[in-house]
């Protein structure tokens, strides 16, 4: 359950955001989870509502993105969609491949009053 | 004294704040407020002196989430540097022998090398008490809730060691198979430990972990007359999550395969020994 630890720095970048953009409530959230990224996107809208609870995001609605895999296949030369961070190539089933997009965990924007 | 942040060895929040301040994306949003979009096409040149604080508007924030944490794991990463140290962070899940294979490596090593240990459990301070009867110094984190270590943390406790030049640092991990894969404490290499009473699919089943480590260690060898643990089926899966994962395999508690896994540990230190123009 490191979704909890990670809303935790999402409402620490929040909070600290608030001083230099000049804003007193939250009122949606986006951030942008890679299919790689380890990141649990129901663990994350549950952990969400919990931490934000008493912040100046209390009623801030979270939208989430889900970013797919992409990783680099090197016999192939070009980058192909992947599920998981165990997927063979798609199209020439070898595991030589470079994860290349989808890993990230992002705070994309807000919408604030 | 440190390369990259300029900072000294602290790691309170004042640095931090000051970190924030200097980041690039502060600057960027002052381009916004100067020249937002939203501003100017919304209401026009004749709301151009209303403050507007009431009225809903978009903010970029483009962040990493672990952004914070990973600044201080550069800080770590350069703290580890300046010394010309090896740390390692060791990953696996509870019970896999972890303590066990550093109290024996320990044993092997010791007055030969300095060694400092770092543990991190949720509670009590048993693996750390290990550690020191070995009398190597260690420090115990207790996590509480929190399901792995951070580099905020970890640099807290490196402030209560006393680090000498070429010294080799183990962070022992929550035990966890998921959440510390995510989370950079500056160390060169996460090790993954796996013993042989866990099943030879853990890698496929935890892939995260690893896929994050450079290193798997399969302990418990001596265990293996009577499982069904299949060790080529187990490095097979591994190297389908990440095909550029070394792998040793050893037992803490007879000393087999012991031999590759110092030699491993003395090269690496080696290579921090380098300094690179």
């Amino acid at each position: 359950m490191h979704e909890m630890s990670l809303c935790e720095s999402v409402l620490q970048i929040i909070e600290h955001q608030a001083q230099t953009q000049h804003y007193r409530k939250v009122t949606a959230v986006w951030l942008e989870i890679g299919a790689l990224s380890g990141v649990e996107p129901e663990a994350m809208r549950f952990s969400f509502e919990v931490v934000m609870q008493g912040s100046l995001a209390e009623a801030a609605r979270l939208e989430i993105i889900e970013l797919p895999g992409i990783a680099w296949c090197m016999p192939c030369g070009r980058e192909v969609p992947v599920q998981q961070l165990y997927d063979a190539c798609p199209h020439c089933g070898s595991r030589q491949l470079q994860i290349v997009g989808g890993d990230q965990m992002r705070i994309k924007e807000l919408e604030v009053e | 004294m440190c390369g990259i942040c300029g900072c000294g060895e602290g790691h309170i929040h004042s640095h931090d704040e000051q970190h924030d301040h200097e980041h690039p994306h502060d600057h960027h949003h002052g381009h916004d407020h100067e020249h937002g979009h939203h501003h100017h096409h919304q209401h026009g040149p004749e709301h151009a002196h209303a403050p507007g604080l009431t009225q809903a508007r978009m903010v970029q924030i483009e962040q990493d989430i672990l952004a914070k944490n990973n600044r201080y794991a550069d800080e770590n990463r350069c703290y580890f540097a300046d010394r010309g140290m090896l740390a390692l962070n060791l990953v696996s899940s509870p019970g896999s022998g972890k303590t066990t294979l550093l109290t024996e490596t320990i044993t092997r090593l010791q007055g030969e090398l300095d060694i400092a240990v770092i543990e991190g459990d949720q509670q009590t301070a048993r693996d750390a008490d290990r550690i020191r009867a070995t009398g190597v110094p260690a420090v115990q984190i207790n996590t509480g809730k929190g399901c792995h270590l951070d580099a905020h943390r970890v640099g807290h406790a490196l402030e209560s060691l006393n680090l000498s030049n070429h010294s080799l640092l183990f962070i022992e991990n929550v035990g966890n198979l998921v959440c510390p894969s995510a989370f950079d404490l500056g160390e060169a290499h996460k090790v993954v430990i796996l013993s042989v009473t866990e099943g030879e699919d853990k890698p496929i089943k935890y892939p995260d972990m690893f896929h994050a480590a450079d290193l798997m260690i399969l302990n418990k060898t001596d265990l293996l007359p009577y499982l069904d643990f299949d060790v080529e089926q187990c490095i097979r899966y591994a190297k389908q999550v990440n095909p550029r994962i070394k792998v040793l395999s050893l037992s803490a508690k007879t000393g087999e395969g012991m031999e590759s896994w110092l030699k491993w540990l003395k090269a690496e230190l080696e290579l921090q020994r380098i300094e690179y123009a």
